[in-house]
């Protein structure tokens, strides 16, 4: 999931040809004033942080400015502020334009129909999820034709735009369906979508692209995104790692045992603070990798849970005791496995030889990890 | 009779050079599947465990009569070969393959619906009745013939609850997993009618996990059309919202998709719904015992 920030994501929609105020990035407050005194940013002028979560306005992260010194005085308040966890290191600044009217639009996946939708509602300006069901129209768009001109329509109508702000709109959803489509995205949302005169300008860009898209677009490889910087060693290594607030790791094989682990483990009083799948894999290079991962995440205890199939327990076992000693000795965590399936026996043998707690219970091993996390906390 | 797959189940392999088409060609093969032809461009003429290997499908479904696929080519190449696959005829699609964008999955599900063919997956591990055929990757060892029907949008987790079901001296009818994306060819409510049907399938197991409405939208249909008593698990209880949880399509977004809808959901539709994945074969063995009494 990469989360493009507003400026990124107007970038791309100047490159659909969806029209845009005129604006640039600052990252200084220098900038901030150089930018609009030499007139690249007209005034006045709004003061934006570029960060990725919502309500930015309400937050004290948008500001108003009518002259160059101004700019760089509302650059000095946002730059550094802490929003939402973010750090603020960027700023766009766009001239700030005489809006009659605020609209909704979006495109994104309906997981039901399986189809993309599109989004439109006559209610902008304010969060999508706090307009009425009724005031939002929700329509399915076939990936084979696209959006059609009748449905380009169809959404002037439910926006209440016609003459030239309908010619307006039609040219910009055919350049908003492209865009999701090349871009692979998961979102585009344009919240609020301004009518200033006989056009549209999108004031604000939400856009998220598809990582299981990533080896066809090598251009966002180096956006960091929300992800934690294990994370993000985790996401070049191939691994799902997931880090929660707790102090138990928790590493299971499959996504869903995985989750359900987590959640036997809270309801037994613990509190996991790393979601770590290894998959399918029995690779014993893989299985290495996660443990070294796991131990950088610093956990109080790790909770191992495995359920062989098709790899049978004790090979499993075998791995795990190899990839264990890999683990820097002043790195390495308190370990309790629970292991269940083909040739259960043999593989809690393996481990208990190699002095980790290890029972085919789950209900045990998530108090014994429990305690265990407790012991050394 | 069963569900999807049946003892005439012939099955051609999509990738059978790879690792991972090797490795469960073998499994398939012991489970008792006809497993008839491979498919790896550039490969035919090979054998793959006594499987012969074609360079199409078209070839393969043309010397072995093959009527479904088990694919396990790399994403990117993906769509192509579901496509490939269904224009050479398949009707039937299980799609093991993980990390297929969801642009391109919207491309192959209206696809294949357009030729009346059906995928399961993708990123799942297929199907399995025991005693029948198996096409796709799940552990043989966890199955007993019998009147338990699964569906799942998990893989290990399901394993388990087979497992579990199995120590009880029960069984299955059919086990399918649907996988764990966003976009599945076959989703709950596509799968429920299939079960009903099933005469050979007595209690239903569900299994979900946080993400979307495919759970919501089953309890609706079970609600009003399924007869058959419902085991349920959601994973996810203490997912937090925003995380991708290991699965693309196990998220929590804007509000949407979280485990406690969704067990309300299914317990409002008149399912057992387990607190934890080790209580689901101990309520499907209740629920048999109750079955037996009437």
């Amino acid at each position: 999931m990469v989360k493009l920030a507003e400026w990124r994501g107007k970038e791309l929609f100047r490159k659909y040809g969806v029209p845009l105020p005129r604006g640039s990035v600052a990252r200084s407050p220098a900038e901030a004033e150089a930018l609009t005194r030499d007139g690249t940013v007209p005034l006045p002028c709004v003061v934006k942080a570029q960060v990725l979560a919502g309500g930015r306005g309400k937050g004290g992260a948008v500001r108003f400015a009518n002259t160059p010194l101004e700019a760089r005085a509302a650059a000095e308040a946002i730059l550094g502020l802490d929003f939402k966890g973010e750090t603020v290191k960027e700023l766009l600044l766009e001239e700030k334009l005489p809006i009659t009217q605020e609209l909704y639009l979006s495109i994104t996946l309906d997981r039901t129909l399986r189809t993309p939708v599109l989004i439109s509602s006559a209610k902008g300006g304010v969060e999508i999820e706090s307009v009425d069901d009724a005031e939002i129209d929700r329509q399915p768009v076939h990936p084979f034709p696209g959006l059609t001109a009748y449905e380009r329509r169809h959404a002037a109508k439910v926006l209440g735009v016609a003459g030239p702000v309908a010619r307006s709109l039609d040219g910009l959803l055919a350049a908003l369906w492209q865009a999701f489509q090349r871009e692979d995205a998961e979102l585009i949302e344009i919240n609020p979508l301004a009518r200033v005169g006989d056009g549209l300008v999108a004031l604000d860009a939400k856009v998220i692209i598809e990582d299981d898209a990533a080896f066809r677009h090598p251009e966002y490889a180096e956006i960091r995104d929300d992800r934690t910087p294990l994370e993000e060693i985790a996401r070049e290594k191939e691994i799902a790692f997931v880090q929660l607030d707790g102090n138990i790791g928790v590493i299971a094989n499959g996504a869903g045992l995985t989750m359900a682990t987590l959640d036997v483990l809270k309801e037994f009083g613990g509190d996991p603070g790393v979601f770590l799948d290894l998959g399918g894999t029995d690779d014993p290079k893989k299985v290495t990798e996660a443990f070294l991962l796991m131990a950088q995440a610093k956990p109080k205890a790790v909770f191992l849970n495995i359920f062989g199939g098709v790899t049978r327990c004790d090979t499993v076992a075998t791995g795990l005791v190899a990839a264990m000693q890999q683990v820097p000795a002043a790195e390495r965590f308190p370990l309790v496995a629970r292991i269940r399936g083909n040739n259960e026996k043999e593989g809690i043998e393996i481990l208990c030889a190699a002095g980790i707690t290890a029972t085919p219970g789950l209900k045990e091993s998530v108090q014994a990890v429990v305690a265990a996390a407790r012991g050394s906390a | 009779m069963s569900v999807l797959v049946t003892p005439e189940t012939r099955v051609v392999v999509q990738g059978i050079t790879g690792h991972q088409g090797t490795v469960h060609t073998r499994q398939m093969k012991l489970f008792g599947t006809a497993v008839v032809a491979g498919v790896t461009p550039g490969k035919a003429g090979t054998t793959v465990e006594d499987v012969p290997v074609f360079d199409a499908v078209r070839d393969a479904v043309h010397a072995t009569q093959a009527n479904a696929t088990c694919i396990f080519v790399p994403a990117p190449y993906a769509k192509d070969a579901l496509i490939e696959a269904v224009d050479a005829g398949l009707r039937l699609a299980v799609v093991v393959t993980e990390h297929i964008p969801f642009h391109d999955m919207l491309v192959m599900y209206h696809y294949a619906r357009e030729k009346g063919a059906r995928i399961i997956g993708p990123n799942c591990p297929g199907i399995a009745a025991p005693g029948k055929a198996k096409v796709g990757i799940i552990p043989n060892v966890v199955f007993h013939p019998g009147h338990i029907g699964v569906i799942s949008r998990s893989g290990t987790l399901t394993y388990e609850i087979v497992n579990g079901i199995s120590e009880h001296g029960l069984g299955q009818s059919t086990c399918i997993g649907l996988g764990g994306d966003p976009v599945v060819g076959t989703s709950f409510v596509d799968a429920l009618p299939l079960f009903e049907g099933d005469p050979e399938t007595d209690v239903l197991v569900l299994v979900g996990e946080i993400g979307g409405t495919a759970e919501e939208d089953g309890a609706e249909y079970i609600r009003h059309h399924f007869t058959k008593p419902v085991v349920a698990y959601i994973a996810g209880r203490s997912a937090p919202p925003g995380k991708r949880m290991g699965h693309a399509g196990a998220i929590i977004s804007r509000g949407k998709g979280t485990a406690a809808t969704k067990v309300a959901a299914l317990e409002a539709a008149g399912a057992r719904v387990g607190r934890f994945p080790y209580e689901i074969p101990d309520l499907v063995a209740e629920v048999v015992r109750a079955q037996a009494r009437r």
